[in-house]
């Protein structure tokens, strides 16, 4: 088990690497003259061009640049935002939990709910129940989020007023952020009623981003599912008399987990994705939001280590599934 | 004796139909592919002939109808099918104008991200020593940032607009084309047909284009058709986010983007751009998965 932990650990140094590369790179790809592109006006007086050029490390060789750049990431310096002189990493901090949030929600949602429709879909099989949760997941595979996402809220929150249009909580709440989890906030706070309006504010985010999950672990665990029943230790337990639900649950659903738990790791990535356009709707005060409006306001440093940081978390979260998995499945760990 | 005629009678062309036909023969049996292409064909078509089948120039505003409902609604004007937007748009027009846009965006990434990844894949799979590996790892890179980020990020450096839209998404779709190539590359050398082609004295590029390419083409096919489905969503999805091709050109996510403040008051102009995503989404991916069991009946139960 060690030496599979420690391989797929030495695999991850060159992709991060790579990554830093990438985004080494981003602010120098720019084209024409980065001072001017991020002050946003042309003609920028000549001396404080050069202090600019100074301040950013750019007037040194390439190489020279991306050691700099290397030994900050060491030091765990990422940088600050041009517009609100935070550092990067202490915003990102801020704003991580609102996005952790509204992913775990997402992925609740999509994983009990993908579950039991792939389920009882495999279990029916040929059936209307199979035939519509195929037909809605193909649907929902092929959803763009973004419409998706006002459609629900023109229908929830205009026509029928029972959901709020956007953000995290109603301004008459004052909660004070001790975990960073609206949820759990609201419960710590004595402010009542809280609770349930944070809850409200994130249902539909919620569905939104976990509509594509959705979708693709309920055909994961159909198809799994399927494979699994026709497995003779399957027919054996049948056989011998037990119960059809614990056939199912205990013998069938738990081997057909092992590839859906894997395509559930490779969801994270799209979820992160999905984030972005989601809190794009909702005005969710997440890190894809962040992402966007620095995009917008041409914040170099934080678009450039923003994204760095997201991709960690995307590697980080694939190497956890990796190792998960290998535990699972015996198989995957020994083989070389 | 009569069995004997029979046989003889028998055209040979039938016994063994042309790939071609048999192909179509396991696709027809699909209907939803065959529903998927058929609204295809009917995006192409309107797409091909945009200027003739609009009924209206898609940036002409007509001032006095602005948010016109769509004509089966009360208020609705017969000359504005499907509505108009807030510039008094005709939205049937921008629609049909936009399928062009999408369309091209993705016909134009799919080859800018094919070609050259089916070169790199062929590479890492006839060079397994040094070259194939540090491919790979290149690959492996770009395949850690979700796609959307990655074009994101990309936009980011190069600046919004249709051209940077269609090198973000090509960009993002390029190593799955590198894998996939690699792969069935990797599984074909050890193949009888590759040893002799090299002991008839086959050069490397013929071994390459002529000799292996062609006998991996079945899963290339297949993701040509699924990334062409994403880039039209991950080009709507820029396009909302204010990245991709900007207003007033009619693509269809960047008419979402507009569209959210008129939420309260004008359903169609939310609704309808979406709906024609979607739609379009849905077939080609009822086209891909047609293809895959046509094609590769061995991927058929893979997502």
């Amino acid at each position: 088990m060690f030496t599979f932990i420690a391989r797929r650990l030495g695999l991850l140094i060159p992709t991060f690497f790579g990554i830093t590369l990438l985004t080494f790179s981003l602010i120098r790809l720019i084209p024409g003259d980065p001072v001017e592109v991020m002050m946003g006006e042309r003609r920028v007086d000549p001396e404080m061009h050069a202090q600019a050029l100074e301040r950013l490390g750019l007037n040194k060789p390439l190489y020279e640049q991306y050691l700099n750049y290397i030994g900050d990431l060491a030091q765990g310096n990422l940088g600050e935002s041009l517009r609100t002189r935070e550092s990067v990493w202490h915003e990102f901090l801020t704003l991580f939990p609102a996005t952790l949030e509204l992913s775990l929600a997402a992925l609740l949602f999509a994983g009990t709910l993908g579950l039991l429709a792939g389920v009882i879909a495999a279990l029916k099989r040929g059936s209307l129940f199979d035939h519509g949760v195929m037909g809605i997941s193909l649907a929902g595979y092929s959803m763009p989020i973004f419409w998706w996402g006002l459609l629900l809220i023109m229908f929830f929150s205009v026509w029928l007023g029972w959901t709020p249009v956007s953000g995290r909580i109603d301004l008459l709440y004052d909660i004070e952020p001790v975990t960073g989890f609206m949820l759990i906030d609201t419960l710590l706070s004595d402010e009542e009623g809280a609770f349930l309006d944070a809850v409200r504010h994130l249902i539909l985010p919620a569905i939104v981003l976990g509509t594509i999950p959705l979708a693709v672990i309920a055909r994961m665990t159909r198809s799994a599912m399927l494979e699994v029943l026709r497995e003779d230790y399957v027919r054996t337990a049948r056989a011998k008399g037990l119960s059809p639900t614990r056939v199912i649950f205990v013998h069938g659903l738990r081997n057909a987990l092992i590839p859906v738990l894997t395509v559930f790791g490779l969801q994270v990535g799209a979820l992160l994705a999905g984030a972005v356009l989601t809190e794009t709707i909702f005005s969710w005060p997440g890190i894809g939001k962040w992402l966007i409006e620095s995009i917008g306001a041409r914040d170099y440093p934080v678009v450039q280590n923003g994204i760095l940081l997201i991709a960690c978390l995307v590697i980080l979260v694939n190497f956890v599934v990796d190792i998960l998995y290998g535990l699972a499945n015996p198989r995957i760990r020994h083989q070389r | 004796m009569t069995t004997e005629t029979a046989i003889a009678a028998v055209d040979p062309s039938t016994l063994y139909p042309s790939p071609l036909k048999e192909f179509w023969q396991h696709f027809a049996r699909n209907k939803g592919a065959v529903a998927g292409l058929l609204f295809m064909l009917l995006i192409v078509f309107c797409a091909l002939f945009a200027p003739w089948v609009a009924p209206h120039d898609p940036s002409e505003q007509f001032r006095d109808y602005l948010l016109t409902p769509p004509s089966w609604l009360e208020g609705g004007q017969l000359q504005f099918l499907l509505g108009t937007d807030e510039l008094g748009r005709d939205l049937l027009s921008r629609l049909i104008h936009g399928s062009r846009l999408s369309l091209m965006i993705g016909l134009a990434s799919v080859l800018m991200s094919l070609i050259p990844g089916i070169f790199l894949g062929l590479v890492g799979g006839f060079f397994p020593r040094f070259i194939g590996p540090a491919i790979m790892r290149v690959m492996d890179v770009m395949l850690a940032l979700p796609s959307l980020l990655l074009a994101v990020a990309i936009v980011a450096i190069l600046g919004p607009g249709l051209i940077n839209t269609v090198i973000a998404i090509a960009v993002v779709s390029l190593p799955s084309y590198v894998r996939l190539t690699r792969a069935a590359v990797m599984g074909e050398l050890n193949r009888d047909y590759v040893t002799a082609a090299r002991l008839a004295g086959a050069g490397l590029f013929r071994l390459m284009f002529v000799t292996v390419l062609p006998n991996c083409m079945a899963p290339l096919i297949v993701q040509a058709t699924l990334s062409f489905s994403s880039a039209i969503l991950d080009a709507a999805a820029l396009g909302f986010l204010g990245l991709g091709v900007q207003p007033p050109t009619p693509e269809w996510g960047t008419m979402l983007a507009s569209a959210r403040d008129y939420i309260e008051r004008a359903w169609w102009v939310v609704s309808l751009p979406g709906l024609t995503i979607l739609l379009s989404v849905l077939a080609i991916n009822l086209m891909g998965d047609g293809l895959r069991d046509a094609l590769d009946p061995k991927l058929k139960n893979a997502v």
